[in-house]
C-alpha cells in the first residue's frame, strides 16, 4: 500500500493540528530522506537569495534608477550569476530536495543508502560552488577567473575553465541524483511486483528519463568542445555546432524547471484547496507527453539562426505546438481541483466559488498565484514559438518578460509555496512568522505583474534583453502602448517588490531553521488524499518507462539526427572559431567607448 | 480509461487550438510568404568572411533587379560595418537584402520595431529580406551579448526619399 505510512492521519480538513508529541512529520519516519531534503533546500534558497540581490542590482542598475553599485561592464557577471543562480541551482537544488520527498513519502521507503545521497549532493554542491566561484572572480581583478559569459554560455566567448569543471560535476550530481530515485523505485517493485507505480514517484522517474536524455547534449558541449577549448587543447570550435548542443538541453531544462511545479499543483495543491485530485491517470498522460515531446524542440530557440534549414525549424514549431497539449491539461486540473475544493468547504456559483479558496495560507495562495501567471506565460510563449511572429520579439526585452512568468513564477512561487507547507515537515519545526509567510506570495505576485508586464511591452516596442544600458544613442524606441520611461519605472519598481518577496521568503525559513524543534504544532500534515479517478483507471501501458523511454529518444533522432549530421559531417570543429576569453577586454572597447 | 466529460471537451478544444496555431505559421510561410532566416546563406570563414566567394565588402550594392539593393554587414565587437560609424542608406520603396556575418563571436541582427532580427554566427551567413515603403530611421541593435562592450553596439539604417540616394554603382553576383 503506496500510503500505508501516512493511513493515520485521516483528516483532509485544511489546517489539521496534530499534538507535538503525536504528530506525523515526515522527519519522524525517513530522517535519512529528510535530511538530504533539508540540505538541497538550504543550498537552494541560499542560491534564490544571492540571485535575488544580484536581480535588484540589474533592476536598478538597467532602468538608470540607481547605478552606484557596478559599472555597465560588471553588469554581465552580475547578469551571469543572476541566471545561472537562479535558472540552475535555485531550481534544480529544490527539485532534488522535493524530489527525495516525494519518493520517499510515496514509495512508503527511506532512502537506500544516505551515504550515497550524501555523495550525490556534495557533487552537485561542489560544483556549483566552483561555478559560482569562477563567476564572483570576475568582481576581484586579482583573482583570474572570469566567467560573464551568461547563462548560455555561447562559444566562442570563452569562460575560465573552472566554470565549465563545476557545470559538468554539478550536471554528474544530478545524474547521481536520479540514480538513487531509480534505485528506490527499483526495490520497491520486486517487493511490490504487480502494483501500480505510486503517482509522485512516477512523476520523479519521467522527469529523470527526461533529463538523461536532454543533458546528454550539454555535457558533449560541455566536455568535448568547451571545457578542451578553454584549457587550450582545443583551438576552435563551431559556434552553430555548441549553440545547438545548448539548446536541445535548454529547452528541456524549461521543463525541469516546472516538472517541480506540476508536482505540487497535482499532488498537494488539490488538498490544500480543501479538495482532491481530479483524475490520476490524466496526470500520468501529462508526465509521459513532457518526456516523449519535450527534448526534440530545441530548434525553436534557433529560429532567426543562419545554417539552420528552415524545415527543420518547422518540425521543432510543430512539436513545440503539440507540447502545449500538457500544459493546456494541467491548466484544467489546476483550476478543476481548486473549484472542487472550493466547493466542498462551501463555495457556491459561477465565479463565486473562488472566495472559499483557503487564501490566507500561504501555501494555497502562492501556488494559485503561480497558476494563475503561468497561464499568462504559456500565452507569450505561444507567441515566441510561432516561428513567424517569434522574429518580432527574439531577443528582446519581450523574453525575460515571458521566463520571468513561467520560471520566475510559475516555478520559483510554486517553490517558495511548497516549501512553506513542506519545511515544517522535513523539519519537524512549525513554520514561523506565519504572518509574513501569508504577504509573501502577494508581494511577488504585484512585483512580477508589474515588471513583466513592462518587459513585455517593452520587447514589442524593440528594446533588446541582455544589456546593460536603457538607451542607445542611434535607436529611439517606439511603444505602442505606454511610454518608455513608464515602462522603466515599472521594471524597477517591480523589480524591489521581487526583492522585498525573496526577502520576506528567506526570513521565514530562517526563522523556522532556528526555532525549537517541536515548538508549537505543526499546522500540517503529509497526508495526501486519494484521487478522484485513482491508478486503477489508468492503463497499464502508461507506467511502462522502457517503452516511453525508446519513443523519447526516436523523436529526438528525428528531430536532431540530420541537423547535427549536416553540423558536424564538415568536420566538428568547422567553421573554426578561435576562443575569445571574456577576461580581456581587445582594443575595439576603448575605441568605442571612447 | 475513464476521462471526465469535461476533460475531454476541454482536451478537444486545446487540440483544435494547436492546430489552428500550427495553421497560422502555415499560412505566413505558404500564402504570404514571409521567409525565415534559414541555411540558405551558406558558409564562411568564421574569422575572415571576405576570404571567399560568399561574402563581399561590406556595403550597399545595387541588385540584380531594379529596386533591389542587397547589404552586405559584418558584425565585430562592438559595431555594425556599416552601421555603426556611418548609417546604412537605402532608398524608399526597394526591396532589401541583408548579407549579415560576424567575425569573432555571436551577435544580433535587430532593426528595432521591426521583424528584421536575425543572429550572426561566426561561419555563417545569415540572409533576411525586408521592404521598405517610406522614407524614415530606424535605428539597429545588437541583441546578443557579445562582451563588456555589447550596450555600446548600435546602428542606424535611413530609409531616404529615392531622390537622394546614391548606390555603390555595382551590382551584387
Amino acid at each position: 500500500m503506496a500510503h500505508a505510512h501516512d493511513e493515520r492521519a485521516t483528516g483532509t480538513a485544511e489546517g489539521r493540528e496534530l499534538a507535538a508529541g503525536e504528530r506525523l512529520a515526515f522527519v519522524d519516519q525517513y530522517p535519512a530522506a529528510a535530511r538530504v531534503t533539508r540540505l538541497c533546500f538550504g543550498v537552494s534558497f541560499t542560491a534564490l537569495l544571492i540571485g535575488a540581490v544580484l536581480g535588484i542590482v540589474q533592476a536598478l542598475h538597467r532602468t538608470n534608477v540607481f547605478r552606484g553599485v557596478i559599472s555597465s561592464s560588471d553588469y554581465y557577471s552580475v547578469l551571469t550569476g543572476h541566471g545561472v543562480l537562479l535558472a540552475l541551482f535555485f531550481t534544480i537544488f529544490f527539485l532534488s530536495g522535493a524530489f527525495t520527498w516525494g519518493t520517499s513519502r510515496s514509495l512508503g521507503r527511506d532512502l537506500p543508502n544516505p551515504r550515497f545521497s550524501l555523495a550525490w549532493f556534495g557533487l552537485q554542491l561542489g560544483g556549483a560552488a566552483a561555478v559560482a566561484a569562477a563567476i564572483f572572480g570576475g568582481f576581484v581583478g586579482q583573482i583570474p577567473f572570469e566567467a560573464d559569459v551568461l547563462y548560455t554560455f555561447y562559444a566562442p566567448l570563452q569562460a575560465h575553465p573552472l566554470f565549465y569543471a563545476g557545470l559538468a560535476a554539478w550536471l554528474v550530481g544530478t545524474w547521481l541524483a536520479g540514480a538513487d530515485w531509480i534505485r528506490s523505485y527499483l526495490r520497491w517493485r520486486s517487493d511490490n511486483r504487480g502494483e501500480r507505480v505510486p503517482l509522485q514517484t512516477f512523476m520523479v522517474l519521467t522527469t529523470m528519463l527526461m533529463w538523461y536524455i536532454s543533458t546528454v547534449g550539454v555535457a558533449v558541449e560541455v566536455l568535448v568542445f568547451l571545457l578542451p577549448l578553454s584549457m587550450g587543447l582545443i583551438e576552435s570550435v563551431d559556434p552553430l555546432l555548441t549553440r545547438t548542443l545548448f539548446w536541445y538541453f535548454g529547452h528541456p531544462v524549461v521543463y525541469f524547471w516546472l516538472m517541480p511545479a506540476y508536482f505540487a499543483w497535482y499532488t498537494i495543491l488539490p488538498k490544500l484547496a480543501g479538495g482532491r485530485l481530479f483524475s490520476d491517470p490524466l496526470a500520468r498522460v501529462v508526465f509521459v507527453l513532457f518526456l516523449i515531446l519535450s527534448t526534440p524542440v530545441g530548434f525553436h530557440h534557433q529560429y532567426a539562426d543562419p545554417g539552420v534549414a528552415e524545415g527543420f525549424k518547422f518540425v521543432a514549431m510543430t512539436n513545440t505546438m503539440f507540447l502545449l497539449l500538457p500544459s493546456f491539461l494541467t491548466a484544467f486540473t489546476v483550476v478543476a481541483s481548486m473549484e472542487y475544493g472550493a466547493r466542498r468547504r462551501g463555495g457556491s456559483g459561477y465565479f463565486g466559488w473562488m472566495k472559499a479558496l483557503p487564501w490566507a495560507n500561504p501555501a494555497f495562495a502562492g501556488m494559485a498565484l503561480a497558476g494563475l501567471m503561468f497561464a499568462a506565460g504559456g500565452f507569450s510563449g505561444i507567441v515566441n514559438a510561432g516561428m513567424n511572429i517569434n522574429s518580432l520579439v527574439h531577443n528582446t526585452l519581450w523574453v525575460p518578460g515571458h521566463f520571468h512568468l513561467t520560471v520566475g513564477t510559475a516555478s520559483a512561487l510554486t517553490m517558495m509555496a511548497l516549501s512553506y507547507w513542506l519545511y515544517p515537515q522535513v523539519t519537524g519545526k512549525r513554520l514561523q512568522l506565519y504572518g509574513v509567510a501569508q504577504v509573501q506570495p502577494y508581494v511577488w505576485f504585484i512585483g512580477m505583474a508589474l515588471m513583466s508586464n513592462a518587459m513585455h511591452r517593452a520587447g514589442l516596442a524593440g528594446v533588446p534583453r541582455r544589456t546593460a544600458e536603457p538607451q542607445y544613442d542611434q535607436v529611439s524606441f517606439e511603444a505602442a502602448l505606454g511610454s518608455i520611461p513608464e515602462m522603466r519605472l515599472q521594471i524597477a519598481v517591480g523589480g524591489a517588490l521581487l526583492t522585498l518577496g525573496a526577502a520576506l521568503f528567506a526570513a521565514v525559513m530562517l526563522a523556522t531553521w532556528f526555532a525549537d524543534r517541536g515548538r508549537g504544532r505543526l499546522r500540517v500534515d503529509s497526508h495526501l488524499p486519494e484521487p478522484i479517478s485513482g491508478p486503477e483507471d489508468a492503463p497499464r501501458v502508461l507506467d511502462n518507462f522502457r517503452l516511453w523511454a525508446a519513443i523519447a529518444v526516436v523523436l529526438v533522432a528525428i528531430a536532431y539526427g540530420f541537423p547535427i549530421f549536416s553540423m558536424v559531417a564538415d568536420g566538428p570543429f568547422d567553421p573554426a572559431a578561435p576562443p575569445v576569453p571574456v577576461g580581456v577586454v581587445d582594443a575595439a572597447l576603448g575605441v568605442f567607448l571612447g | 480509461m475513464h476521462v471526465h466529460r469535461f476533460e475531454r471537451i476541454w482536451l478537444v478544444a486545446a487540440l483544435g487550438m494547436i492546430v489552428l496555431f500550427v495553421g497560422t505559421v502555415t499560412y505566413g510561410a505558404v500564402v504570404a510568404g514571409y521567409g525565415m532566416v534559414d541555411a540558405e546563406g551558406g558558409q564562411v570563414d568564421a574569422t575572415d568572411p571576405t576570404d571567399g566567394e560568399n561574402f563581399r565588402e561590406p556595403g550597399v550594392y545595387n541588385g540584380s533587379e531594379p529596386g533591389h539593393y542587397d547589404v552586405y554587414v559584418e558584425t565585430r565587437r562592438f559595431a555594425f560595418v556599416p552601421g555603426t560609424a556611418e548609417p546604412i542608406r537605402v532608398p524608399a520603396g526597394s526591396t532589401v537584402t541583408f548579407h549579415v556575418v560576424s567575425v569573432d563571436v555571436l551577435h544580433g541582427f535587430e532593426v528595432a520595431g521591426t521583424n528584421i532580427n536575425t543572429m550572426a554566427i561566426p561561419g555563417q551567413k545569415a540572409v533576411v529580406t525586408a521592404e521598405f515603403d517610406e522614407a524614415r530611421e530606424y535605428g539597429i541593435v545588437c541583441n546578443e551579448y557579445c562582451g563588456e562592450g555589447h550596450h555600446t553596439m548600435a546602428g542606424s539604417l535611413e530609409v531616404v526619399p529615392p531622390g537622394e540616394f546614391n548606390a555603390t554603382a555595382e551590382v551584387s553576383a
